[in-house]
C-alpha cells in the first residue's frame, strides 16, 4: 500500500513537469503548427539560467521568472524572425534543429557539461513523514504549483478575451484575421507563452532533475508523446496525457525496468492506432 | 525543363566518374568515409521516397536500419550464420517492422505522422538499449565479420568493400528511379499533392501510403546491413533518436523529392561532420548554424541551389 | 554548362586538399604522434573534456618533448558514440599517423576498437574503459590498459564491509548494464564470501534521474545500500536518498564513480558520510598527488578527478615507455612491449604495474565523504596494496566462472 502511493505521488510529481513542457509544446503546436524541435532546448536552458541568477541572487522567484523570460524572449524572437516565414514543416525542422545545436554547444560554453545542482528553497526541503510514508515536500510542492499554473492557462483560455482571441486563432485563422484579431501579435506571444512554460519547468524540475547537457533531447519525446496522446491544441490533454505518461513511465520503472523505454511507448502507439489525433485532440 | 534535365545528368555522370575512378587513388581514410556517404545516401533516399515523394516527413527512419543491422550481428557473431542468412534475414525483418509500423501510421500525415514514427523508431531504441540477452545492451555487439562472399577476393580490402557498397548503391538508386517513375509512385506524388483528390478519383489511398512506407523501411533496412559489416559492430546508437534526426536532416539539406538531393545530403552531413571535427570541437555550433543558413538561403536544399547556381549561368 | 564543371572542380580540389594526408614531405622522424579520442559534444561532454585536459596537462608539464623528439597531440570528439568513434580512430591511425592511442569513456568503443587496433598495430590506452572483460576473456593485443577494471575496486570493498563495517544484509542498486553489473556484481561476490548477504538488487535504466520508483522498493530490512551511479544521475540519487528518508536507517555505499570529484562539487550535506571505493581520490594524501591536483586545478579550473589522473598517468606512462625504447616508436611491437612492461611510480594515484592480461595491479583506497576546510571530498581511509582484478582468488578459477552479469552473482536464496 504505501509503495503504492509512494509510486503515485512520484509518477504525478513527473507528470507535473511533463505538463509544464507539453502544455507549451501543444500550444505551439495547436496554434502556429509549428514542430519545434528546440523546445527540449528551452527546457535545459531553462534550468541553466535559473540557477545562474540563483547563485548570483539566492532568489528562488527570481530566478524562475528571470529564467521564463529570458526564454519567452528567444522564442519570440525566433518565432517572428525567422520561424514565421515558413508555413511548410520542413523549415521549421531543420531551423529549430539548427537552434537546438547552437544552444546546446553555447550551454557547455557557457556552463561547461557538469551536471548542477539547485537546491531547493530552504522551507521547501526535507520530507514529510506520514506514517510508514517518506517523501519529498518539494516534489508536492511541483504538484501544487503545477495544478496552479493549469488552472491558470485553463482560465485564461477560457475566461478571457485574449484566451477568446487565441480560440479563434487556433481554430480559423483567417476569420480571426477578418474580425480584427492581431493574429500575429497573438502568435508570437502564443509561443512566448510556450517558451516561458518549457523554461519555467526545467527550473522547477531542477531541484529534482538537475541541470545537465542531454536534458533537452532526453525529454523532449516524452513531451511529444504526452502531446500526441493528450491531443494537440489541447490543454485538458496535455494535463491528462501527462499523468498517464508520468505514471506509466514510473510504474513501468518500479515493476519491469528492463522495459521501461518499451511500457511508455508502445502504450502511445496503440493510443494512436485507436485514435490518431489523441485523446482530447481536434481534427 | 531542359536546362534542369541537363543539369542533373552531367551531375550524375561527374558524380560517377568521382565514385568509380577516383577511389582507389584516395588515401584509405578518405575511402572509408565515402563509404560511409554512400552507406547514408542509401539511407536518405530510402527516407525521401517517404519524405520527398509521400510527403510524410517521419522522425523514426533510423529503426529499420537499426533492426537489419543487430539482426545481421547477432545471427553472425552468436550463431555463425552465413552470409545469405545474415542479409536475408536482416532484410526480411526490416520490411516486417516496416509492415508492422505502416499498420500504425499509414492514416497519419503532417506533425502526427511525425510524432508516431518519433515513437516508434525510439521502441526499436529502447528494445535494443534494454534487451540485453539479446542485444548485449549498452554493449553493443562487436565482431562481424566481414561477409565471405564465396569469391577470391577478400571484402576485408577496404577498396572492394567500397566498390560492393557503390555498386549495391547504384542498385538501389535505380530501383528507386524505377519505382518513383512508375504508376504507383506517380499516384504516392498525387497523394503528396492532394490525398482528397486522389480519393475521389477513386484510388485506395490508404493502400498506396501503407505500401510507400514499406518500401521506404525495406530500402532504410539495406543501409543498415552494410552499417554492420562496415564497422564490424552495432550498438544502440544506431538506432537512437539523433541518427533518426541526422537522415532527416540529409534529405532536408539536400532537397526532398529529388532523390539523388538526399544522397549528396548524406555525402555534405558526412563529410562536414568529420571535417569540421578535426578542427574544433565546437563543431555543433557550426552544423547548426549551417542548417539555419540552409533555410534561409536554400530552402530547396543543395539540389535547389545547384539549379538555380546552373540556371543562372546559362542566362550569361 | 561551364558553371556546372567549375563547379565540380572545386568540389574534387577541396576534397584533394582535404585528403592530403598530413606530413607526407617531412624526411626523418617527425613528432611522436598521440591520438586522443573522448566524448567531446554531447551528455558525456565534459568528462571527455577533463579526460584531454589530464593528458595535455601532463603533456605540458613534459615541455611536449621525449628522448629528442616532439610530442604531437591530436584529440578527436567521439561524440560518445562507438560508430563515431571508430571513423575518428581511422582518421587518427590513416591519415595523420598517430603512434599510439589513448582515451575512449563508452565500454561499447572500448570493444569496438579492438579488432581495429589489433589488424593496424597500433598501441592503444585504455585510461577510462573499464569493462572487466577488455582485460580477461575478450583481451585485445594491442589494448594496454593503465586505467582499471570495473569489478577491481568492488572486490575489497565486500570484505571491508562485511569485516570492518560489520554489515550484514545490503541492498544493491545501480545503472543496469555492464559497468554497472560488474561493479556491483564484485562487491557482492566478496561481501558475500565474507559472511554478507546482499538481500536485494535493483536495477535502473542508464542515465535515470527520477529514483522515486527505485528508492520506494528498496527493502527496509537492510544494514547499508550499495550504488553505483556517475554523472548527473549520482548527484540526483545521493539527494534523492536523503529526501526519501533512507539516509538516516541505512549507511549508503557505493563505487566510487557515485562521488566521483566530478559530481561532489556539486553535492551538499546529503553526501557526507558515504563510503565508497576506488582506486583514485582526489584527496589522496601523497606528494604527487597533491601536486597534480593542484596543477590540475589551475590547468582546468575545477577539482582533478579520476577522469583527469587516467588520462595523465597514462601519457606518463607513454612516455616513460618512450624513454625506455629511446623515442623509437614506430617500432609498434617494441614499443607495445615497453608499455606493457613498464612499472610506475610517482603517477598520482600511487605505483603500479600491469599482470599478465594487461590489467593494473594497484592500490584500491576506500574514501569516505568528509568536509574539509569548507569543500567535501574522498577521504581515504583505508588503502588495499597491490589489487589485481583477480582479487586473491586463483586466476584459472576465476575465468571459469562468468562474467558478472544482472543475474550474477544470484541472489542467495
Amino acid at each position: 500500500m504505501e509503495f503504492l502511493i509512494v509510486q503515485t505521488l512520484s509518477g504525478i510529481s513527473f507528470a507535473a513537469i511533463l505538463f509544464l513542457l507539453a502544455s507549451g509544446l501543444s500550444l505551439i503546436f495547436g496554434v502556429m503548427n509549428i514542430v519545434n524541435i528546440a523546445h527540449g532546448s528551452y527546457y535545459m536552458l531553462g534550468g541553466y539560467i535559473g540557477i545562474s541568477i540563483f547563485w548570483k541572487t539566492g532568489s528562488f522567484v527570481l530566478a524562475i521568472l528571470g529564467a521564463g523570460l529570458s526564454i519567452a524572449i528567444v522564442g519570440i524572437g525566433m518565432q517572428r524572425f525567422l520561424l514565421r516565414r515558413y508555413f511548410e514543416h520542413y523549415p521549421q525542422v531543420l531551423m529549430t534543429m539548427g537552434f537546438a545545436l547552437i544552444f546546446r554547444d553555447l550551454a557547455l560554453l557557457i556552463w561547461g557539461g557538469d551536471p548542477l545542482s539547485f537546491p531547493a528553497p530552504a522551507f521547501l526541503q526535507g520530507s514529510i513523514h506520514m506514517g510508514e510514508i517518506v517523501f519529498p515536500v518539494y516534489r508536492l510542492f511541483v504538484i501544487a504549483l503545477s495544478t496552479a499554473v493549469a488552472i491558470g492557462l485553463w482560465v485564461f483560455n477560457e475566461k478571457t478575451s485574449f484566451g477568446a482571441s487565441l480560440r479563434a486563432t487556433v481554430d480559423d485563422n483567417e476569420m480571426a484575421r477578418g474580425v480584427g484579431i492581431n493574429v500575429p501579435l497573438v502568435s508570437a506571444l502564443m509561443f512566448g507563452l510556450g517558451a516561458f512554460l518549457a523554461a519555467f519547468g526545467g527550473v522547477v524540475a531542477a531541484p529534482f532533475f538537475g541541470v545537465y547537457a542531454g536534458a533537452d533531447f532526453e525529454i523532449l519525446p516524452l513531451a511529444f508523446v504526452v502531446v500526441i496522446v493528450g491531443g494537440m491544441g489541447s490543454l485538458k490533454g496535455a494535463a491528462v496525457g501527462s499523468i498517464l505518461v508520468g505514471l506509466v513511465d514510473n510504474f513501468g520503472k518500479a515493476l519491469v525496468p528492463d522495459l521501461s523505454y518499451f511500457t511508455l511507448f508502445l502504450p502511445m502507439a496503440i493510443v494512436l492506432a485507436i485514435k490518431p489525433t489523441g485523446l482530447f485532440g481536434r481534427k | 525543363m531542359i536546362t534542369e534535365f541537363r543539369v542533373k545528368i552531367s551531375g550524375i555522370i561527374a558524380a560517377f566518374i568521382l565514385l568509380v575512378i577516383l577511389p582507389p587513388t584516395l588515401p584509405s581514410y578518405w575511402l572509408t568515409i565515402l563509404t560511409q556517404m554512400l552507406i547514408f545516401g542509401i539511407m536518405a533516399m530510402s527516407l525521401d521516397v517517404l519524405m520527398g515523394y509521400m510527403g510524410r516527413p517521419s522522425f523514426g527512419h533510423a529503426a529499420f536500419f537499426g533492426v537489419s543491422a543487430y539482426a545481421i550481428a547477432i545471427l553472425s557473431t552468436r550463431y555463425q550464420v552465413g552470409f545469405l542468412g545474415c542479409v536475408a534475414t536482416g532484410f526480411l525483418l526490416a520490411t516486417a517492422i516496416a509492415a508492422l509500423y505502416g499498420l500504425l501510421v499509414a492514416h497519419a500525415a503532417g506533425v502526427y505522422f511525425l510524432m508516431i514514427t518519433l515513437a516508434l523508431g525510439m521502441v526499436i531504441w529502447g528494445l535494443a538499449f534494454r534487451w540485453v540477452t539479446m542485444t548485449g545492451g549498452d554493449n553493443g555487439i562487436a565482431g562481424i565479420p566481414r561477409p565471405d562472399l564465396g569469391i577470391p577476393i577478400s571484402l576485408d580490402d577496404p577498396i572492394v568493400f567500397y566498390y560492393v557498397v557503390l555498386i549495391v548503391f547504384v542498385i538501389v538508386l535505380f530501383l528507386l528511379f524505377i519505382f518513383i517513375h512508375s504508376p504507383f509512385g506517380q499516384s504516392l506524388m498525387g497523394i503528396r499533392e492532394s490525398e482528397s483528390r486522389m480519393r475521389i478519383l477513386g484510388y485506395n489511398t490508404w493502400l498506396h501510403k501503407y505500401l510507400g512506407y514499406v518500401v521506404a523501411g525495406a530500402f532504410s533496412g539495406i543501409s543498415g546491413i552494410l552499417w554492420a559489416y562496415y564497422n564490424g559492430f552495432v550498438s544502440p546508437m544506431d538506432a537512437e533518436l539523433t541518427a533518426s534526426f541526422e537522415v532527416f536532416l540529409m534529405v532536408i539539406l539536400g532537397g526532398p523529392g529529388t532523390l539523388i538531393g538526399p544522397a549528396l545530403g548524406a555525402g555534405i552531413i558526412v563529410f562536414l561532420k568529420n571535417f569540421i571535427s578535426a578542427y574544433t570541437h565546437r563543431w555543433l555550433l557550426i552544423i547548426g548554424a549551417i542548417y539555419i543558413l540552409t533555410i534561409l538561403y536554400a530552402p530547396g536544399g543543395v539540389m535547389e541551389l545547384g539549379i538555380r547556381f546552373a540556371k543562372g549561368g546559362d542566362k550569361e | 554548362m561551364k558553371k556546372v564543371f567549375l563547379f565540380c572542380a572545386i568540389v574534387v580540389l577541396v576534397i584533394g586538399i582535404a585528403a592530403m594526408p598530413a606530413s607526407s614531405l617531412a624526411k626523418g622522424k617527425g613528432p611522436i604522434k598521440i591520438g586522443f579520442i573522448g566524448p567531446m559534444t554531447g551528455h558525456a561532454a565534459q568528462t571527455g573534456r577533463d579526460m584531454f585536459s589530464g593528458l595535455q596537462l601532463f603533456l605540458i608539464e613534459q615541455g611536449w618533448q621525449v628522448a629528442g623528439r616532439k610530442i604531437k597531440l591530436i584529440s578527436e570528439d567521439t561524440e560518445a558514440k562507438p560508430a563515431v568513434a571508430l571513423t575518428k580512430v581511422r582518421k587518427l591511425v590513416e591519415k595523420d599517423g598517430v603512434h599510439v592511442l589513448i582515451g575512449g569513456l563508452m565500454a561499447s568503443t572500448g570493444y569496438a576498437l579492438m579488432p581495429y587496433v589489433d589488424a593496424k598495430k597500433i598501441p592503444a590506452m585504455y585510461v577510462i574503459m573499464a569493462s572487466d572483460d577488455l582485460t580477461q576473456r575478450k583481451r585485445g593485443k594491442y589494448m594496454v590498459r593503465t586505467g582499471w577494471s570495473s569489478s577491481q575496486p568492488s572486490h575489497p570493498f565486500g570484505v571491508y564491509a562485511a569485516k570492518e563495517l560489520g554489515l550484514r544484509k545490503v541492498v544493491t542498486i545501480g545503472y543496469d548494464y555492464a559497468f554497472g553489473w560488474e561493479v556491483v556484481g564484485g562487491f557482492q561476490r566478496t561481501f558475500e564470501d565474507a559472511g554478507g548477504r546482499i538481500i536485494q538488487k535493483l536495477w535502473t535504466p542508464v542515465g535515470t534521474m527520477d529514483y522515486g520508483p527505485f528508492l520506494g522498493r528498496i527493502s527496509k530490512d537492510a544494514d547499508a545500500v550499495f550504488a553505483l551511479f556517475f554523472g548527473g544521475g549520482a548527484l540526483q540519487f545521493v539527494k534523492q536518498y536523503k529526501d526519501y528518508g533512507l539516509k538516516d536507517k541505512m549507511t549508503l555505499l557505493g563505487g566510487g564513480t557515485t562521488t566521483d570529484e566530478s559530481v561532489l562539487p556539486s553535492m551538499g550535506d546529503e553526501a557526507v558520510g558515504t563510503i565508497t571505493t576506488l582506486h583514485y581520490s582526489g584527496a589522496l594524501d601523497t606528494p604527487e598527488n597533491k601536486k597534480f591536483t593542484k596543477a590540475f586545478k589551475e590547468f582546468a579550473g575545477k577539482a582533478a578527478s579520476y577522469y583527469g589522473e587516467g588520462p595523465y598517468t597514462g601519457g606518463k606512462w607513454i612516455i616513460e615507455a618512450a624513454k625506455k625504447i629511446k623515442g623509437d616508436v614506430e617500432d609498434s611491437e617494441k614499443f607495445l612491449n615497453a608499455l606493457k612492461t613498464l612499472k610506475l611510480t610517482g603517477a598520482p594515484r600511487g605505483p603500479y604495474e600491469l599482470d599478465k592480461f594487461g590489467n593494473p595491479v594497484q592500490n584500491i583506497y576506500i574514501r569516505k565523504v568528509e568536509r574539509v576546510g569548507g569543500e567535501l571530498q574522498n577521504t581515504v581511509i583505508k588503502t588495499y596494496p597491490k589489487v589485481s582484478q583477480f582479487w586473491t582468488y586463483d586466476v584459472d578459477w576465476y575465468l571459469k566462472q562468468p562474467l558478472y552479469a544482472r543475474d550474477y552473482p544470484p541472489l542467495k536464496k
